[in-house]
């Protein structure tokens, strides 16, 4: 019995996976030529740049000649008593809320009413997730003509009425409404096909047994698709929560910021106040606050919702 | 359960029809609104044009800028969809097929990627690109884009390899085909579904993205069409008919792409979700 000893390749064989046997069997060749690419770009534009940030947060700098003025926690204690910068927090917290509170339930009833394979069904799943394939930049313009006050709706409106028009994106009470409105528009399909996902992997003799057992549809989906897709729901507020903290785009052709920077979101007020104005070691304390925030709540909601849920 | 009722059909069917309109009116309005002059625009936002005007449009097209923007758009996505696949497949494959010293820390250190938005390290990201000499530069936005999408790209490919039969690495092997011959003679041709789902991903990150190039770009000629149209914007501030048009010319070749590639979008969103 010769043959069962012959020709094993080692990874089958139970070795310790030493660096001996890589080097005769090929494998060393494979790691050196192919892991140092991904590695080595991956290193120096995302690792090194976010400790990068936390090193220069601790300077003021203005971007020209050698970084030496180090002020320790200046930066941070300007940006903890910047009223715009609150304003910035507190907008990503309506972002959220809005999501959690309008944005989800919307895709949570479009997927409920749309999760079964027919062609009218497929025909309403690509509009609603069109949005999300649009750049931001373009569904950002488009939105500023819509609710431009000499052209888009309040142009209609105030037309119709003969009142004069409302200037929303303008308005300090109002424009933040309006990258509510967008982001909603421009992101529901993406939670919806989420949960379409999600409800498409439900068994469906639970289903069906539920409906023997003469359950409504409605006391189905509440007892039991709901629960069964409990996990992608609380992958969607995962995505919410980070998607809260990092709109830009989106502000930038709406409002820019305005009016009196009532609507920045954080990352447009580390552009407009840190990158912008060369404010380098501000910016990067922005930064490295942002990280904090996106890595700690993930953190967080991921042990509080997600691990407890065990699901995933 | 099967006997459909009429009147929750019919409430389905207007709610449905409800959300599609609002979905599509602002598109519409897009679209129609490069047709129209100036005053009808501001008379009938939504309406049909009541004579169609291809001024605005054949000013565009036959412009150098806008087919200057699209052309450094694509090369740029492009570039960095090939890069993104090569690098991250060959990653993944190692981590898949090799066992070695390290790889489960190398593993974590990866995905620390998909942890936060790259606008984060913005600012000394900006400063490393000026190090390398890459400011007005595509490579300046091919690279960071690449190692960005690298995290997400590595995860998926991984899992894919990892369900691939061992049975025929044992047996090409026993014919004498090595690690790296392998990976190019049966990985990569067996991944195309995966790879494709990958790369529409990356292509789609790529062409979208804005604050990468605002950031790197300062030279017209490079600009990417995001920037474009702002600086568009910029020019036409009040003539919105020429800026609908300039949107619409824009997004038409997205949704064109989109309608043919959404199967492969889908995939990795839904892919992407259920891995974590």
């Amino acid at each position: 019995m010769t043959l069962t000893t012959q020709a094993r390749p080692p990874a089958a064989r139970r070795r310790p996976s030493g660096f001996a046997r890589m080097r005769t069997d090929g494998s060393l060749t494979a790691l050196i030529l192919f892991l140092p690419p991904a590695v080595l770009l991956f290193t120096l534009f995302v690792i090194w740049p976010i400790f990068s940030a936390m090193d220069l947060s601790f300077y003021k700098w203005n971007g020209y000649g050698d970084v030496t003025n180090f002020v320790g926690l200046r930066n941070y204690e300007i940006l903890v008593k910047n009223s715009i910068f609150h304003q910035s927090l507190f907008n990503s917290l309506k972002l959220l809320l809005a999501s959690i509170f309008l944005q989800i339930p919307l895709a949570l009833v479009l997927a409920l009413l749309l999760y079964r394979k027919t062609s009218a069904n497929t025909a309403f799943r690509l509009i609603f997730f069109a949005p999300y394939i649009l750049a931001e930049i373009a569904t950002g313009l488009i939105w500023s003509f819509i609710f431009d006050g000499d052209y888009g709706i309040s142009a209609m409106v105030a037309n119709k009425l003969g009142t004069e028009p409302f200037y929303i994106l303008a308005d300090k009470q109002w424009a933040f409404w309006t990258i509510i409105i967008v982001v909603v528009w421009k992101y529901f399909g993406y939670h919806m096909m989420i949960f379409i996902a999600a409800l498409q992997a439900v068994p469906s003799d639970l289903v069906e047994a539920a409906e023997i057992d003469g359950a409504s549809s409605l006391k189905t989906i509440w007892y039991v698709k709901l629960p069964m897709i409990m996990h992608a729901v609380k992958l969607s507020v995962l995505f919410a929560i980070t998607g809260a903290l990092q709109v830009f785009d989106i502000i930038i052709p709406l409002t820019n910021g305005g009016p009196s920077n009532s609507t920045h979101s954080i990352v447009s007020f580390l552009y407009t106040f840190g990158l912008a104005r060369m404010n380098v070691g501000f910016g990067a304390a922005v930064g490295v606050v942002l990280f904090a925030l996106c890595v700690g709540t993930a953190f967080t909601y991921k042990r509080m919702a997600i691990d407890k849920g065990g699901q995933l | 359960m099967k006997r459909t009722k009429l009147f929750p059909q019919l409430m389905r069917a207007a709610f449905l029809s409800f959300v599609a309109a609002l979905v599509i009116l602002p598109l519409l309005a897009t679209f129609l609104g490069g047709f129209k002059t100036l005053g009808e625009l501001r008379a009938a936002p939504f309406g049909i044009p009541s004579e169609w005007s291809f001024t605005v449009f054949v000013d565009i097209l036959t412009g150098s800028a806008f087919w200057t923007y699209l052309r450094n758009s694509l090369i740029i996505s492009l570039s960095a969809v090939v890069l993104t696949v090569l690098c991250a497949s060959m990653a993944a494959y190692v981590f898949a097929q090799i066992r070695f010293f390290g790889s489960r820390y190398l593993q974590s250190y990866m995905l620390l990627g998909m942890m936060f938005p790259f606008a984060t390290a913005i600012v000394p990201l900006f400063f490393q690109i000026n190090r390398f000499g890459l400011l007005d530069n595509p490579l300046g936005i091919i690279l960071p884009q690449t190692a960005f999408s690298m995290a997400f790209a590595v995860v998926l490919l991984r899992s894919f390899f990892q369900q691939l039969p061992k049975e025929l690495f044992e047996a090409a092997y026993v014919d004498g085909c090595g690690y790296v011959g392998f990976f190019f003679r049966f990985t990569l041709p067996l991944s195309t579904p995966i790879l494709a789902t990958v790369g529409t991903f990356v292509f789609v990150q790529s062409w979208n993205n804005y604050l990468l190039p605002l950031v790197v770009l300062n030279e017209q000629s490079l600009f990417t069409w995001p920037l474009g149209i702002m600086q568009f914007r910029g020019e036409f501030i009040v003539e919105w008919n020429r800026i609908l048009a300039f949107v619409s010319l824009t997004i038409l070749p997205a949704l064109i792409f989109f309608t043919f590639t959404q199967k492969y979008i889908v995939a990795g969103l839904t892919r992407g979700s259920v891995k974590g």
